[in-house]
């Protein structure tokens, strides 16, 4: 009972997931903001400290920090919201599936929870075509949370094409920023 | 010998477009005019009255035609004479200057307000080839102006002018939090904004008569198709369906628009009947389809798909549904417009990493690529007269309309002075 009600306060369900991200911890912590790693001891350390002063299952105490640790893997992966895309190209690079993985996660364990497929493209080639280009890549992104346990329902895709660009300026580097799925959380 | 015409005007002088005037105008630059540009002096037409006219005609005159690239002009400080009246030609001094036409005239005032009366001589036959005498209101006056240019540029190179066309673009601040359709003359001249919204406008496309607009707006949060009428600003969503709506082009009789819809994500080509507003689904393939434009003839579409990976640029009959690749040349070629005769096709093609306008003849298939001076072209749109391309393309981080001759003889540059200018739509010939 305790362990649900504390899957509840963090708002995370662990499933299938869980065994993704924890797979992919380095990983995970290259791409997360340099405090998380503060927030995962405190919130390890909360956890302990309520465990020992419930039970001498030493068993149970493993288990919960386990969890924890993934918790915050996962909420790491969560912050990760902009997917990127090569050139006249909508699938999915491999380095921001496990993300994908954990906002499907997320979506299946709460049904009421609704995102934006925000898609768009750099500036080259043609504006019309650039539009139908952003809308598949948030069609690719869709697919694959959908594959992942996400609902129909909870998923809007639409396409900005080349009209709001992340970065200005006619680079390499500010067009691969461009090409890109936002996903934006409308009701968490 | 004084033709009147004043009908011609009427109709779209009337129009009281919700306009905002603003300094923002395009001026034309040329920057490669035709080699076989005719050299022709537009003498500064005569005037009594005592303040200056609304409009100075033959300045705007001598614009429109050196604009076109077919001739070269003369400045007038470098006229030997200044003749306003055909008894004070002589020819020899046009001679010396090497020019083969002169233009001449004079504007009066009339009670309902102004006539232009002009002359058109030939300096090496010596002889007048022809006149013509104008009038209109003193608010009509720079319409009176291009109506010259078009009667001139017509006789003397048989081909329709379009000085007297408008276009519509959509102009953005550079931090794309406001962006406006704006309507101006081909010029340039006259810019007024007739929508505005904080979200994007794109692909605008004219009715064949040339009195209404349909472009998309993502005023409600993703792409949706509106047509306004130009003569009263009155909107009126045409397709918002699930998914994204795009790519608005009315068939050459008006009575259908084919447009862009993705019912399940899926960019497919669909045409409604504007009457009914039955849709009927023309394009049913995985890959994009996009960007339809109708032949001349209104049986087939030309249209934009990556069914062979990249973009390229495909026909289909509507009757019979055949489809037929049209593009081979390079790996992205897309945004195909035809021209009013529909013996060529100009479109964005990419050759290297750079992106250009090509014209494709429709029966040799031979490709010409138009434009190398500027970067990122696209948005191809054909003046009425299949003469020019007016484009979008990209100049030190922005965004600018240029235009270039099918023939790519002559280009121009229509610098804005303020934030970016894109998808340009060149009118029809209005009546």
């Amino acid at each position: 009972m305790q362990k649900t009600a504390l899957y509840k306060a963090l708002g995370l369900t662990l499933g299938a997931v869980l065994m993704s991200a924890c797979s992919s911890t380095g990983e995970v912590n290259e791409g997360a903001a340099s405090s998380e790693p503060t927030a995962i001891e405190e919130q390890v350390a909360e956890q302990g400290q309520e465990a020992q002063t419930q039970a001498v299952e030493s068993g149970a105490v493993v288990a919960d920090k386990l969890e924890a640790e993934a918790n915050a893997a996962q909420t790491a992966l969560l912050e990760m919201t902009v997917f990127y895309f090569g050139f006249d190209q909508s699938s999915l690079a491999e380095d921001g599936k496990d993300a994908l993985k954990a906002h499907a996660a997320y979506l299946a364990a709460n049904p009421s929870a609704r995102v934006v497929l925000e898609g768009h493209a750099d500036e080259r080639g043609t504006v019309e075509y650039n539009l139908a280009l952003g809308e598949r890549r948030a069609m690719a992104v869709r697919r694959f949370l959908m594959a992942n346990n996400a609902q129909a329902g909870q998923l809007q895709v639409v396409s900005f094409g080349e009209e709001r660009p992340a970065v200005v300026g006619q680079n390499d580097a500010s067009w691969a920023k461009n090409r890109r799925v936002e996903v934006k959380y409308q009701s968490r | 010998m004084v033709i009147r015409f004043l009908a011609v005007f009427s109709l779209f002088i009337s129009l009281t477009l919700t306009s905002t005037m603003t300094r923002a105008e395009l001026v034309i630059e040329v920057t490669q005019g035709k080699q076989s540009a005719i050299p022709l002096a537009v003498v500064p037409f005569a005037w009594a009255g005592q303040n200056p006219p609304p409009e100075d005609v033959s300045s705007i005159v001598a614009n429109d035609l050196a604009g076109s690239g077919y001739f070269r002009l003369i400045p007038a400080e470098n006229m030997i004479s200044r003749p306003t009246e055909l008894s004070q030609v002589n020819y020899d001094d046009w001679a010396k200057l090497q020019q083969d036409f002169v233009v001449l005239g004079r504007l009066s005032v009339l009670p309902t307000g102004y006539a232009v009366e002009f002359h058109v001589l030939d300096v090496h036959q010596k002889v007048e080839v022809f006149r013509h005498r104008v009038k209109g209101k003193a608010s009509q006056l720079r319409d009176v102006a291009h109506y010259i240019s078009d009667f001139i540029f017509k006789k003397l190179t048989g081909i329709d002018g379009v000085f007297s066309t408008n276009l519509i673009y959509v102009t953005t601040n550079r931090e794309r939090t406001l962006f406006n359709l704006m309507y101006a003359d081909a010029d340039g001249a006259r810019e007024r904004r007739i929508f505005k919204s904080r979200h994007p406008i794109i692909s605008p496309a004219w009715s064949p008569d040339g009195k209404k607009v349909a472009y998309v707006s993502f005023e409600n949060g993703k792409s949706e198709i509106f047509f306004q009428t130009l003569a009263t600003g009155k909107r009126e969503k045409i397709a918002a369906f699930t998914g994204s709506n795009s790519a608005p082009a009315f068939s050459p009789d008006g009575t259908k628009l084919a447009f862009v819809r993705s019912k399940l994500g899926n960019p497919d080509i669909w045409v409604m009947d504007l009457n009914s507003r039955k849709l009927e689904r023309i394009t049913k393939h995985y890959a994009i389809d996009t960007e339809p434009q109708w032949t001349i003839d209104g049986q087939s579409l030309i249209f934009t798909s990556s069914r062979a990976g990249g973009p390229q640029i495909y026909q289909i009959n509507l009757a019979s549904r055949k489809v037929e690749r049209l593009t081979f040349e390079g790996k992205y070629n897309a945004r195909a417009r035809l021209t009013a005769d529909g013996r060529k096709m100009v479109y964005v093609h990419q050759s290297g990493q750079r992106f250009h306008i090509a014209s494709q003849d429709m029966k040799s298939g031979r490709v010409h690529i138009l434009t190398s001076e500027t970067e990122l072209d696209e948005s191809p749109s054909v003046a009425p007269n299949g003469s020019m391309v007016i484009y979008a393309a990209s100049e030190a981080d922005r965004s600018i309309l240029a235009a270039v001759s099918v023939d790519g003889e002559v280009k121009f540059r229509l610098p804005s002075k303020y934030g970016d200018v894109r998808e340009p739509a060149w009118s029809p010939i209005l009546q």
